[in-house]
């Protein structure tokens, strides 16, 4: 009864929570309908508090995704929250709002472009995956490195989404890795880590930049580079310490043997590992704990013996921050203490243990002290164990006991020191602490047993006190394997024990019955019937394991007729010699994990960890790293470069000259100009082919006189280029009359055949004027042939059928033509910028022709002009869908850019807009109706490599021209 | 990287989540309240615990457990400097980092987070660019807002965002130019129960507060640079200069920030500033105890101690003290065990004790430790590892700045047997 009732208030309870709930949903619903801002975003304030509490407001989803578009900026931001909260939920509605973000991405302000990037790639819907792959790739080439960044975070939350489009991921990743800027550096290294981490290859071209730009690159950015180049140098320099190693350890006799066989060439550290090594060195001194450990893992790793040194100060310094660094920092300390323990031995009373620490620090520092302890400062290590033993925290003390056993067992000097400190600790007032020693001290007697007899005796006095299981089942051990050393005491203990066999925990039961058996056999004559005892207890006990040891012990001690062969040897089995315990550190053998990595912490492998390579045997190829100077490709390109060489120059006046150190500037330039050179000569070849073509293409057009190819032979790059420039100004830059002869004769339709329309000739072409009278409309030259014998009168234009939305503006009446002649008339159409067909009637004086003219997608638009700077802007903005890319290889006659720009020109109505660059064409124009900008840019590759670009809001018109623009390059 | 982020109340009371990949139930916390049980006190909570599907890293600062949940390999540190990055975020614009702060400031922590990672990475870090988008809550402003219904979000991206100098704002402008430095020092030194000097090290710390228009380049020079051992810097710091002239240059961060801070060589023999005499003892037999400290100045070069704290961690069997002082005050909190006798100034005339009986837990066995004692200080005018800032320059600005330097040292950590932390304290203006 009492239950139900409880039931039944739970649920009213309930009922009335939701009704509340509800209505204070209905109100927010209301605030967010409001046309106040303020209203808005105080309900907004209020869902957001709701998500941050966990509480669920998904039913608010229509109501707030309509805001999206709000002008008040912090509302906007709070709906983005809710957004990528419950897109994943209510994916139809969260479509609605991906309009408002692709609008976004072409804002002007970057923070606007950003953020739509950041939360568009942030609905985790699966229909919007191409949409993201769009924005991404747009935003990848962004003038703003903000923007650009963006687009790199984007990159594994796509991934993340859909793996399949790892392939164009890496392109885009591949091009953000050749970005300059510090700002995007370490977020493209972050998605190259999510996305490809197996292709180092993508590295070699970035790698000394990447180390070069690593000081000023931030600090989260600066960790995840430097664990990736720590990656990177083991697959590509050779060991720095291979030689060291055999010579100074000589542990691993099969290296030892290789090396013996193969003469190796003395080592020479590859200049780009010193590179990496010298660039990381000043970040030992950020404030960033994860930065320091990240060089100090790579100094580990990657630097020879001698260096590593250097990391073990800035690890000491770790030690006096957050416990939580603490104790990430000596877990990792403990790890290389191990293979280099010279290094932390100078800072040895810094992981001297305080008692505000916690337990888990403690533990550490006592193992790492323990790694430290050497014969010469044991004396030391040990006086500052025995006050730990004091201590009010048992684990502790349980810990260092253990400790004080390691140290035992590795200083062969102080094992009686230690064993003599144990056996008082055997007096101690505290269990746990006499428990922890006993188990110590059988471990270490187990090295020299004959030795210590009289502690023997003294740990068989323990077992009438000591309760706790370990340490009696370790007592008992002992007494059994070392009888013989103690022959009086044995017998007596095994007495007591069957005594209390029945109130044993397991693990003692089972060493009685292992002593009970040992002393069988040693000393039958007085033990015999203690051990029948103990054996027929332990046969009804209520353990399966204690039953199994019994019967086993049994047979095969004691004799019996049925008794194999295997009785015979009971002795050896039992009183076999055992190795002694080898006490290791848990944390030997940890640095095959990277250090520092979350794997290496929990010495397990984590999801994601990539494998620290081995060194290669042989390095690969140095070669891959050298960066070719590129030639600039356009003006804006020349600009920046000299900028950034004065950069280079002026450097140590600038603000952040904390990079690299003078010399090491003057180096590398050097090396870069040295490089450049021989480059140079190789490159030259090729490379001045190409440009002699262009420029004597232009030559020939120009006559410009073959002395400018010299200028260019001589470097004068900024000269030529502006030469060109200007050139192509002037070839392309005629006014839009002066444009269309440029393209060749018009191309002329057929409108009517000379035999459908009985003599009657009509054809039409697309003059590229624009119609007088109507800017919107496309103007039709039609012309008229009279192949009859007879006039033809008042030609006109009937009863036009036309879609929605178009227009005709007739031509005038022909009155009269005469037999064999040919008039010329214009009329526009207005095609609403599609390629719908306009039909209409044609009529003479007696007949009628039905008549359709059909536009090519060229002819629906008009050429403007602009500057190459208003074009890139434009272009910005027209991304995303609003781009359609094609690759196409060139036609066999399609060599040269005057070839390209004739034949994109024949195919639309576009104007040329001034491009430095020789590799691109851009064309520009707008729709004649709308005017929508249309831009083309058509960018050539090596070989008949090209690639068409259109830009356009009308997408149906961009995917129309591409395909024309293609069929004419590819012809 | 960091897939969400829950912040967890000491009581276990999950306070605020947020995620920035796909949303992870709150129940993965029950992997921490676990922990959290296993655990004596919430420090001793491993810092990283693994799950069966997800890894949780924790920090534990201010009584909340900042909690990341992370799905694939990362480095630790990354992760906990970022949560420790977060709380000092709080800090800096609530004025405190606690569970009510917020929870009052809901909307601005989740602005915050949003602005500070994207994806799980870390995105605007630096508080310079944080308040450029994100405007920290004034009353004033919240009233103004109320009625206008602006905002306190920025609209455009800030400035530093894009510059090589990511920390400073630009269009910085002042009415008072200063520019204040707080050299903090602090002893951290372990005595055994002879006062000898087991373990003593200083380490320091230089706080700057600059308040200057424009962007400013200054350069801090110091009287006797070769006193620090080990150094680390605030990114505005130019290492080159450091390496070459030992001085540091800089273009600051606008408002408060952590110039650097240095270790001072422990082979320069620290001087502990005052002696302890302490004796406690526990009796064999009745359940009591006797307890007898004395505390007195030493090597304080003529300066007076200042605001002695000695704090004593009991055994757990003390159930109660009684106790009497000839200064200061004495309290014995018999829950956690803790004695704290609060003595004030040090005279010289009059040394302090402490002394009187304990009772013991009857029954149980005998405590075979000594308790250590922490002792917190502080003295005026003395600067222990003697490093002296020497002149502050600046360039690139032409107005003339006001500027002074302070010595201030705060608490360090404690010791296993006895340890002494000072505070000092001087004000040193410039010329």
């Amino acid at each position: 009864g009492r239950w139900s009732i409880c039931g039944i208030t739970g649920n009213f309870t309930n009922i009335c929570v939701k009704i509340s709930l509800s209505c204070r949903h209905d109100d927010l619903k209301e605030m967010l309908d409001s046309n106040k801002d303020s209203l808005k975003l105080e309900a907004m304030k209020r869902i957001v508090a709701m998500i941050a509490r966990g509480k669920n407001a998904s039913d608010l989803f229509p109501a707030v995704v309509k805001n999206v578009a709000c002008k008040n900026i912090e509302v906007k931001k709070l709906v983005y929250v809710y957004l990528v909260r419950y897109a994943e939920e209510q994916q139809d509605l969260a479509l609605l709002s991906i309009s408002t973000f692709q609008r976004g991405l072409k804002d002007p302000n970057q923070l606007i472009r950003a953020s739509a990037l950041r939360v568009l790639s942030s609905i985790r819907v699966t229909i919007i995956v191409p949409i993201m792959m769009l924005a991404i790739k747009e935003a990848a080439s962004d003038m703003s490195p903000y923007v650009r960044k963006t687009a790199a975070h984007a990159i594994p939350k796509l991934y993340s989404l859909d793996p399949d489009q790892k392939d164009q991921l890496i392109e885009v990743i591949e091009k953000l890795l050749a970005d300059k800027t510090t700002l995007v550096a370490g977020s493209v290294v972050m998605a190259f880590e999510e996305v490809c981490p197996e292709r180092i290859d993508l590295i070699h071209k970035n790698y000394r930049k990447l180390c070069n730009l690593l000081i000023d690159v931030e600090e989260w950015g600066q960790v995840v580079i430097i664990n990736m180049l720590t990656r990177y140098a083991r697959t590509q320099f050779l060991n720095p310490n291979a030689n060291v190693s055999v010579s100074a350890e000589g542990k691993e006799d099969k290296v030892e043997a290789a090396a013996l066989v193969v003469k190796r060439k003395p080592y020479v550290m590859d200049p780009d590992h010193r590179l990496l090594l010298r660039n990381t060195k000043p970040l030992l001194q950020s404030r960033n704990a994860a930065v320091v450990m990240a060089v100090a893992q790579l100094y580990f790793h990657l630097a020879p013996k001698a260096e590593v040194g250097v990391i073990a100060k800035a690890l000491v310094r770790l030690m006096r921050s957050h416990s939580e660094v603490q104790y990430v920092v000596l877990q990792n300390v403990a790890t290389m203490t191990i293979k280099r323990r010279g290094m932390f031995e100078p800072y040895l009373k810094s992981f001297y243990i305080r008692s505000t620490d916690p337990t888990q620090i403690k533990v550490l520092k006592l193992e790492v002290l323990t790694n430290l302890a050497n014969e010469t400062n044991i004396s030391t290590i040990l006086r500052e164990f025995q006050t730990y033993i004091k201590s009010m925290d048992k684990d502790f003390v349980a810990a260092t006991i253990q400790a004080i056993g390691r140290c035992a067992t590795n200083i062969g000097e102080v094992r009686d020191t230690c064993l003599n400190g144990l056996v008082q600790l055997l007096s101690n007032r505290d269990e746990l602490v006499v428990a922890e020693s006993v188990v110590v001290i059988k471990k270490l007697l187990q090295m020299q047993p004959e030795k210590h007899s009289d502690i023997i005796k003294h740990m068989a006095k323990l077992t009438d006190n000591i309760q706790v299981p370990m340490a009696r089942a370790s007592i008992l051990w002992l007494i059994g394997e070392y009888c013989e050393h103690v022959p009086k005491i044995a017998p007596d203990v095994l007495r007591k024990m069957a005594k209390s066999f029945t109130n044993e925990e397991d693990i003692v039961k089972l060493q009685i019955l292992n002593l009970a058996a040992k002393l069988y056999l040693t000393n039958s004559k007085q033990t015999k019937l203690l051990t029948q005892y103990v054996l027929n207890l332990a046969k009804y006990d209520q353990n399966y394991d204690i039953r199994d040891r019994a019967r086993f012990i049994r047979q095969l001690i004691v004799p019996t007729d049925k008794s194999g062969a295997l009785s015979k040897y009971a002795k050896k089995l039992f009183l076999a010699l055992k190795p002694a315990p080898v006490l290791e550190s848990p944390f030997k053998d940890r640095d095959h994990f990277q250090l520092g990595s979350l794997s290496h912490l929990l010495n397990a492998k984590a999801g994601g960890y990539q494998e620290l390579p081995d060194w290669p045997e042989s390095a690969p190829d140095p070669s891959v790293r050298n960066v070719e100077v590129k030639y600039p490709t356009c003006s804006m390109n020349i600009e920046q470069s000299s900028t950034e060489e004065q950069k280079k120059s002026t450097k140590s006046k600038e603000p952040k000259d904390r990079s690299d150190s003078e010399s090491e500037d003057e180096e590398e330039s050097s090396t870069e100009s040295s490089e450049s050179e021989s480059e140079e000569e190789s490159e030259s070849d090729t490379d001045a082919k190409k440009k002699k073509k262009v420029l004597l293409s232009i030559s020939i057009n120009h006559t410009l006189q073959g002395t400018s190819l010299r200028y260019y032979i001589l470097k004068k790059w900024r000269i030529y280029v502006s030469f060109c420039v200007a050139l192509l100004l002037k070839c392309s830059f005629p006014s839009p009359q002066a444009a269309s002869p440029t393209c060749g004769p018009l191309k002329t339709y057929e409108l009517l055949h000379r035999i459908t329309g009985e003599g009657l000739a009509v054809t039409y072409c697309f003059s590229r004027r624009p119609f007088t009278g109507d800017p919107h409309m496309v103007s039709v030259q039609i012309q008229f042939t009279n192949n009859t014998e007879v006039e033809a009168r008042s030609l006109r234009v009937l009863e036009p059928k036309l879609q929605s939305g178009m227009r005709i503006a007739e031509f005038p009446e022909i009155d009269v033509l005469p037999p064999g002649e040919i008039s010329t008339v214009v009329m526009g159409i207005d095609f609403c910028d599609s390629t719908q067909a306009a039909n209409f009637q044609l009529c003479t004086h007696t007949k009628k022709f039905f008549v359709t003219i059909q536009p090519p997608v060229g002819e629906l638009m008009m050429p403007i002009f602009m500057t190459e700077n208003e074009f890139k802007k434009e272009q910005g903005q027209l991304m995303g869908m609003n781009e359609i890319t094609e690759k196409l290889t060139l036609g066999e006659g399609c060599r040269g850019d005057h070839v390209i720009i004739q034949r994109v020109i024949s195919t639309a109505n576009l104007s040329r807009v001034p491009c430095g660059s020789a590799m691109e064409c851009r064309f520009a124009g707008k729709t004649v109706t709308s005017g929508s900008l249309v831009l083309v840019t058509v960018v050539t590759k090596e070989e008949r490599a090209a690639q068409v670009t259109v830009n356009c809001e009308k997408m149906l018109i961009g995917t129309m021209l591409v395909k024309d623009i293609l069929q004419a390059l590819s012809q | 990287m960091i897939h969400s982020l829950f912040l967890v109340s000491t009581a276990g009371h999950i306070f605020l989540e947020k995620h920035w990949k796909s949303v992870i139930s709150r129940s993965v916390c029950d992997y921490l309240f676990e922990a959290q049980g296993k655990a004596s006190a919430p420090e001793n909570v491993p810092p990283v615990i693994a799950t069966p599907h997800h890894y949780l890293i924790s920090v534990y600062r201010d009584r909340i457990f900042f909690v990341a949940v992370i799905q694939t390999e990362v480095p630790p540190l990354f992760v906990i400097e970022f949560l420790h990055r977060v709380a000092e975020t709080f800090q800096d614009y609530f004025g405190e980092c606690s569970e009510a702060s917020i929870k009052d400031n809901v909307v601005i922590v989740y602005e915050l987070l949003e602005e500070m990672l994207d994806n799980g990475f870390p995105l605007a870090t630096e508080a310079n660019i944080l308040k450029e988008m994100i405007k920290p809550p004034t009353i004033l402003r919240s009233v103004v807002n109320t009625i206008t219904g602006s905002s306190n979000v920025g609209g455009t991206l800030p400035t530093g965002q894009l510059s090589n100098i990511p920390w400073r704002r630009t269009g910085v402008k002042y009415t008072n130019n200063e520019a204040y430095f707080d050299v903090v020092e602090e002893i951290d030194a372990i005595l055994d129960k002879s006062g000898t000097v087991v373990f003593a090290e200083i380490q320091g710390v230089i706080d700057a507060c600059v308040k200057l228009s424009g962007m400013p380049d200054l350069t801090l020079s110091f009287v006797n640079p070769r006193l620090l051992d080990d150094v680390s810097f605030h990114p505005c710091v130019r290492f080159k200069r450091w390496e070459a002239e030992r001085v540091l240059s800089f273009i600051p961060p606008d408002g408060n920030f952590r110039l650097m801070s240095y270790h001072v060589n422990a082979q320069n023999l620290v001087a502990i500033p005052v002696y302890v005499k302490q004796n406690v003892s526990f009796f064999e037999t009745g359940s009591s105890g006797r307890l007898d400290i004395t505390v007195g100045p030493k090597q304080t070069m003529g300066k007076t101690i200042e605001d002695v704290v000695i704090t004593v961690h009991m055994p757990k069997v003390v159930l109660n003290a009684n106790l009497t002082t000839n200064q200061g005050t004495s309290t014995y909190d018999p829950v956690t065990k803790v004695l704290v006798w609060d003595i004030g100034k040090l005279n010289q005339q009059k040394v302090p004790n402490l002394k009187g009986s304990l009772s013991l837990q009857s029954g149980a066995p005998r405590p075979d430790e000594n308790p250590t004692l922490n002792i917190d200080l502080r003295i005026q005018q003395l600067a222990i590892s003697g490093l002296k800032v020497n002149r502050l320059n600046m360039f690139g600005e032409k107005y003339k700045p006001f500027k002074g330097v302070k010595y201030v040292t705060k608490a360090g950590n404690a010791g296993p047997q006895r340890e002494q932390r000072s505070t000092f304290f001087c004000w040193n203006l410039f010329e």
